[in-house]
């Protein structure tokens, strides 16, 4: 338990660090650079004229069908890595277990693609 | 001098300089890369390419970083200040972050944990959140759809990334890298190396890492002739660096990994050579080579066709792929070279 | 105080703080990322307890697949938040009988972890001696909860079925590239060649 923690450390220090560097380049460039602001400078970048509204609008609903389907395809990967690592110990009802669990994600994903959600149009 | 390191203060210092070492490599390897890959692309394109600063333009980078700093910081007028500074810090502190758990030679880790590779994974998830949020905090159009569709591209490619892996770990039967690059050490050299084994994934991983680090031909977040820059427009000076530098670091991570989940890390590719980092740092740089090289060579996908190899084509490949190695593995066809449990873990 | 006490002062606290700003926070989008601050931070304690593969889970599933899923939603779609805030008071009644519920789980699991026989061992348990917690839980899971696990699967079949007959609109006269069709062409069908006389026309 203490060995493993101890191993976790470096990562913590080492996210500090990336952290601390990081700041210490924005606030370089923040102090060092001159300032100069005007409203054109400012401006959102468009091509040509004054931007019409607020960028931030409602888009296409196949962006959030992708990452639905990418939540169901991540928990599944998630399924395998305990599977995949205790591979050699598990059991043969184990083994079939998972392939059940892969062939009914399979019709799933054999009814997205007759269905046309992978299409992107 | 030597019981300094074995007090607490001591092994924090150990652990600070180590880290230190670590944040220098990639730091340094990254101002070379840069210029690599300008060299190489101006190599095929028949140009010079940066030969101006220091001896054949080796310093170019530097100098290159130098300016960003003395750069003014635009902030667009509409943007949300905070998150508009803390997009490039996530994919900047990210890229580094990853680095504590690949190792450079047998033991030379900073922290081996037992879940490496998902450590691995689950940082590279994340880096997604550079991307929407720079887009989104930019409060302009174009920033705003490229990194829609990157983040887009992103989530779908790295389902395929998640199913190799879960190959090679079936054939390992541990998660982290030292045990997968033991288990590689067959005595046969380079033909031991799971790239043989697993060679379809190979070309599956490498593409996939060209999209998940938005590296041409699936640079579509930030084509330049109809999204300008895609997610990274609005972006100035040490911001945009951040950016630059997540995005290389990121590019050599995954070089580091095709080295050590396909091409054996650290080990020597002819029998007999001894193994060290040497081998690992020049595998490195070699997929990185050919990174450059195919954003040289090769044209821009369409997005429809880049959703398309994604999710039709990669997705059910190596979901095939791991039932395939699962069989393989269990009842040991081809003698066994998928169950490689006695070597590693 | 020991660095791992430490650490999880640091992670419980960062966990709160994201919690209480994910509520008050004006801006949907700060909140998400409020929320994505309390999902690492709890991945943070995770660790601390040895349970390595929960918490790379937890940041795997929920920060980089669920929470992306929410930026998307509250990013684009136009919800007027506040008048949705507005509301709050209406549904405090609501709100505060789920918060007590909750708070009998936590001293539900208190007890299990604390005051049962046995909660010494349990508390151990993530970390068995020789086998790593990602290992101890393929060995379980698979066979011994073959029912629960199935089940999963079929949950996530449904929530396949689901999102795609709850989202999918075909938009109509789309033209969508065939790349077999484009592939299997050949001049011999795709042309023909015509001899047209002069002044003739076709």
């Amino acid at each position: 338990m203490e060995e493993m923690l101890r191993e976790y450390l470096p990562v913590l220090i080492l996210l500090g660090i990336a952290i601390a560097l990081g700041i210490v380049l924005i606030l370089a460039a923040l102090v060092l650079a001159v300032r100069n602001p005007d409203p054109e400078k400012l401006s959102a970048y468009e091509c040509g004229f004054n931007a019409f509204d607020d960028a931030r609008m409602k888009f296409d609903v196949r962006f959030y069908l992708v990452s639905i389907l990418f939540i169901i395809f991540d928990l599944e990967i998630a399924m395998l890595f305990p599977w995949a690592v205790a591979f050699k110990d598990v059991s043969d009802v184990g083994f079939w277990s998972m392939m059940i669990f892969l062939a009914v994600l399979t019709v799933g994903f054999a009814y997205e693609w007759k269905k046309g959600a992978l299409e992107w149009s | 001098m030597a019981e300094f390191f074995t007090t607490p203060f001591g092994i924090f210092v150990l652990i600070v300089a180590q880290c230190l070492a670590i944040v220098g490599f990639v730091m340094i390897s990254l101002l070379f890369l840069v210029y690599g890959d300008r060299k190489v692309w101006a190599a095929v394109q028949m140009r010079r390419g940066p030969n101006v600063v220091g001896a054949f333009g080796l310093l170019q980078s530097v100098a290159d970083a130098l300016k960003y700093v003395l750069k003014e910081v635009v902030i667009p007028a509409g943007a949300d200040k905070p998150v508009f500074l803390l997009a490039p810090m996530t994919s900047f502190v990210l890229a580094i972050l990853a680095w504590a758990v690949i190792p450079f030679n047998e033991g030379w880790v900073l922290s081996d944990i037992n879940v490496a590779i998902l450590f691995v994974f689950a940082v590279s998830s994340l880096e997604v959140y550079g991307v929407i949020m720079g887009g989104w905090a930019s409060n302009s159009k174009y920033p705003f759809l490229g990194s829609l569709r990157s983040a887009a591209q992103m989530i779908s490619y790295e389902v395929s990334l998640g199913l190799i892996i879960i190959g090679i770990i079936i054939s390992t039967g541990s998660m982290s890298f030292g045990n997968i690059v033991s288990a590689q050490d067959t005595g046969y050299g380079f033909f031991g190396w799971y790239w043989l084994p697993h060679f379809p994934m190979v070309f599956l991983f490498f593409i996939s890492a060209l999209a998940e680090t938005n590296r041409p031909p699936f640079d579509l977040p930030e084509a330049e002739s109809e999204l300008v820059a895609g997610y990274q427009v609005e972006y100035s000076s040490t911001p945009f660096l951040l950016f630059m530098a997540g995005e290389y670091i990121a590019i050599f991570l995954m070089c580091a990994l095709v080295s050590l989940l396909f091409f054996g890390g650290w080990l020597s590719p002819i029998p007999g050579l001894p193994d060290g980092v040497l081998w690992m740092v020049g595998k490195m740089a070699f997929f990185f080579f050919i990174f450059a090289m195919v954003k040289a060579i090769t044209p821009r996908y369409r997005y429809d066709q880049l959703m398309r190899i994604g999710w039709k084509v990669f997705l059910p490949l190596s979901l095939g792929w791991v039932v395939f190695v699962a069989f393989a593995a269990k009842f040991e066809w081809f003698w066994g070279v998928y169950a490689r449990w006695t070597m590693g873990g | 105080m020991s660095v791992a006490s430490l650490a999880f002062y640091l992670f419980a606290i960062s966990a709160i703080v994201g919690g209480f700003f994910t509520v008050v926070s004006r801006n949907p989008v700060h909140s998400v990322l409020f929320l994505i601050l309390a999902f690492l931070s709890s991945a943070g304690l995770f660790v601390l307890l040895g349970a390595e593969f929960v918490a790379m889970l937890l940041i795997i599933v929920y920060v980089g697949a669920v929470a992306v899923l929410f930026l998307f939603v509250v990013m684009m779609l136009d919800v007027d938040f506040a008048e949705l805030k507005a509301g709050m008071a209406q549904y405090l009644p609501i709100a505060l009988a789920i918060g007590v519920v909750l708070l009998m789980q936590l001293g539900l699991a208190f007890g299990d972890w604390h005051i049962s026989e046995g909660a010494e061992a349990a508390r151990a348990a993530p970390t068995p001696d020789g086998v790593e917690n990602t290992a101890a839980l393929g060995l379980l899971l698979y066979d011994q909860y073959f029912l629960l696990f199935q089940l999963a699967g079929l949950i996530l079949l449904v929530a396949m079925i689901g999102a795609i007959v709850l989202t999918l609109r075909h938009r109509e006269g789309v033209k969508r590239q065939d790349v077999l069709q484009q592939m299997w062409r050949d001049p011999a069908t795709a042309i023909e060649l015509k001899d047209v006389k002069p002044g003739q026309g076709l």
